[in-house]
């Protein structure tokens, strides 16, 4: 199910505005990929891009390639709701939909794909999903419930759960933890330690210590002032990044120190 | 226990002063809207009473009736019936326009057009009425005609095709652009109100545009289109000069769209009736009105309900 991501010479417009200039990175299957950097830096743009959310936003637009598995999403003819469907993605503010239960918010992605299922069927992917995203203890006995009853930390992992319950091939998570407390945000990191056995994984964070724990790869990205786009500067296994990277403005990034 | 324990005084927040204006005006407005409504009711009460008490045979309007209710039972299924028909086609249409106005017209094109909306709010309903009457009956009757012929055997369009076209059917067309505007005025506000976080959250599932608007856009603006939906019929039920004009009535009690004897509506009746109403002729028309202000409480409720049904799915926390 799992596969790589490959990017091209990507730049990233608003616009006329370029928001992110020439990133080449290679995100290898079944690992988990950090994207690190300043605020504003495009990180998120550019991890949009990845499924092609990036055009839902007027007059937004790329120029370069992205291959999964050495097919160009950006290709011609390329149905942007197809690779949606295969690469999910989890956004930064939990957004399960309020107006479905939480057993609908998790069949809500297989639902789309039109598959008419058996209610036996569905009940076992709503547990597995659950499961999967760690809240099936929590919520098995108020699946009718609506999503939004739950806790941040709970509706973010229902969440997860929606993305993972249609098997994509990539998952792309947007600070994932940023709104959750610290009991909530370890929960979901070691659930991005398992998924990681599936998916190819990329994460946005803020948090240093979370890339450090949980990616196996990281890239760094800076802008180099307001209305420049940003660059990846740098893009190796974490722990080199973390202990000794090859360029000075990564050292000062991840140690702290700036300007 | 011996003594309980002494309740702890209250903490009430300091009133500032533009607290106090603030909510004394809000207070009084929704006061006053109360007596208001309480004034028009016990004015149709009192003097609606008279006309169900009196002797039937002192009412030269209920000639040809047993009593009131006999009289005005054809009225309020016209009212309804009407009503009910321009809101079957007025608001699909409405919510057609407005998905297209907030999610699918690039943005000139979207102003454009809820302009073209907003100025047909305005016009006035006697407008509606001549154009209903000289221009849009004339110009269904042919199709009226085909419908009977080829479709006759729908209960809906069966009977004696009429040849003026000045049916219920006109009538309900006409009602239906007249409430088109408002309904779709709203649905439009509503739909724009979509959070956009959850939007993303259907397409970022690899939802088509027309299923993310199914997942998310349709299920948060339900209750709107409800309100909506009320207001268009409100407007629908006490339309009066349009329907006056449009309809050629006949105080029947029938389904058939296009026939010529058609029932009337409470408000056109009025319209028609009371010029030459005196005595306690006035006091059956108004009577009638009592009942409409019945019905409409009786409509509005319904929707609060069903509103209210499903209301911790609306989103709105
Ligand atoms: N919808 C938009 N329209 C125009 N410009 C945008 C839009 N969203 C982001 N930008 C701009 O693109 C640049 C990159 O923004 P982006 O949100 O990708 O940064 P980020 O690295 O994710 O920051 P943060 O860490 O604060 O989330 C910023 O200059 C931002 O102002
Ligand atoms: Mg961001």
């Amino acid at each position: 199910m799992s596969k790589r991501i490959e990017v091209n010479d990507l730049d990233v417009y608003y616009g006329d505005f370029k928001a992110v200039e020439g990133v080449t990175l290679t995100v290898e299957p079944r690992s988990v990929t950090a994207f690190i950097g300043p605020s504003g830096c495009g990180k998120s743009t550019f991890l949009r891009t990845l499924n092609r959310m990036h055009e839902v936003i007027p007059g937004a637009r790329v120029d370069g390639e992205v291959l999964i598995d050495g097919s160009n999403l950006y290709g011609p003819g390329v149905d942007p709701v197809l690779v949606r469907r295969q690469v999910g993605m989890v956004f930064q503010r939990p957004n399960p939909f309020p107006t479905m239960s939480i057993r609908e918010n998790v069949l809500a992605g297989v639902r789309l794909n039109n598959r008419k299922m058996a209610k036996s069927e569905a009940d076992d992917l709503v547990e597995k999903s659950l499961q999967g995203a760690n809240l099936w203890n929590e919520v098995k006995d108020r699946l009718d419930r609506p999503g939004s009853g739950l806790s941040g930390g709970q509706q973010q992992r229902l969440c997860i759960a929606r993305a993972i319950a249609v098997s994509p091939d990539v998952l792309l998570m947007d600070e994932p933890c940023s709104a959750l407390d610290p009991i909530s945000t370890l929960a979901i990191e070691d659930l991005i330690e398992q998924l990681k056995n599936d998916y190819t994984i990329v994460i946005v964070t803020h948090n240093m210590q979370q890339a450090s724990r949980v990616s196996d790869r990281t890239a760094f990205f800076n802008i180099a002032g307001t209305g420049k786009p940003g660059k990846l500067i740098e893009f190796d296994d974490t722990d080199v990044i973390f202990s000794n990277p090859k360029v000075q403005a990564t050292e000062d990034y991840v140690s702290g120190k700036f300007g | 226990m011996t003594s309980a324990p002494a309740r702890p005084a209250r903490i009430t927040a300091k009133k500032r002063l533009g607290d106090r204006l603030f909510s004394g005006g809000a207070t009084t407005a929704g006061a006053l809207i109360l007596a208001m409504l309480a004034a028009v009711a016990s004015f149709l009460v009192l003097q609606g009473v008279p006309a169900v008490t009196a002797d039937p045979r002192d009412m030269s309007i209920l000639a040809g009736h047993e009593n009131f209710w006999t009289y005005v039972w054809p009225l309020i299924f016209g009212t309804l019936w009407s009503a009910a028909l321009a809101l079957l086609m007025a608001v699909p249409l409405s919510i057609g326009i407005a998905l297209f106005i907030s999610h699918y017209a690039p943005r000139r094109i979207a102003q454009g057009l809820g302009y073209i909306i907003d100025l047909l709010a305005a016009v006035p309903s006697v407008v509606f009425g001549l154009w209903g009457a000289n221009t849009l009956a004339p110009a269904v009757q042919p199709f009226y005609t085909w419908l009977n012929d080829n479709l006759g055997w729908f209960p809906l369009f069966s009977g004696q095709v009429s040849g003026t076209g000045r049916t219920i059917l006109t009538a309900s067309i006409v009602l239906a652009v007249m409430v088109l505007p408002i309904i779709t005025a709203l649905c439009r506000e509503i739909f724009m109100q979509t959070p956009v976080l959850h939007e993303e959250a259907a397409l970022a599932l690899g939802a088509t545009r027309w299923e993310m608007i199914r997942m998310t856009v349709l299920p948060f603006g339900r209750s709107g289109i409800i309100s909506a939906t009320m207001l268009g019929l409100g407007r629908a039920l006490g339309e009066t000069m349009a329907v006056a004009m449009v309809l050629s009535s006949a105080g029947v009690v029938t389904f058939q769209v296009l026939t010529s004897t058609n029932p009337s509506t409470i408000a056109a009746n009025i319209a028609l009736s009371f010029p030459e109403a005196y005595g306690l002729n006035v006091n059956v028309l108004i009577a009638t009105g009592l009942m409409l202000f019945a019905i409409t409480l009786v409509v509005n409720s319904i929707a609060r309900w069903v509103v209210n049904r499903r209301k911790e799915f609306s989103g709105a926390n």
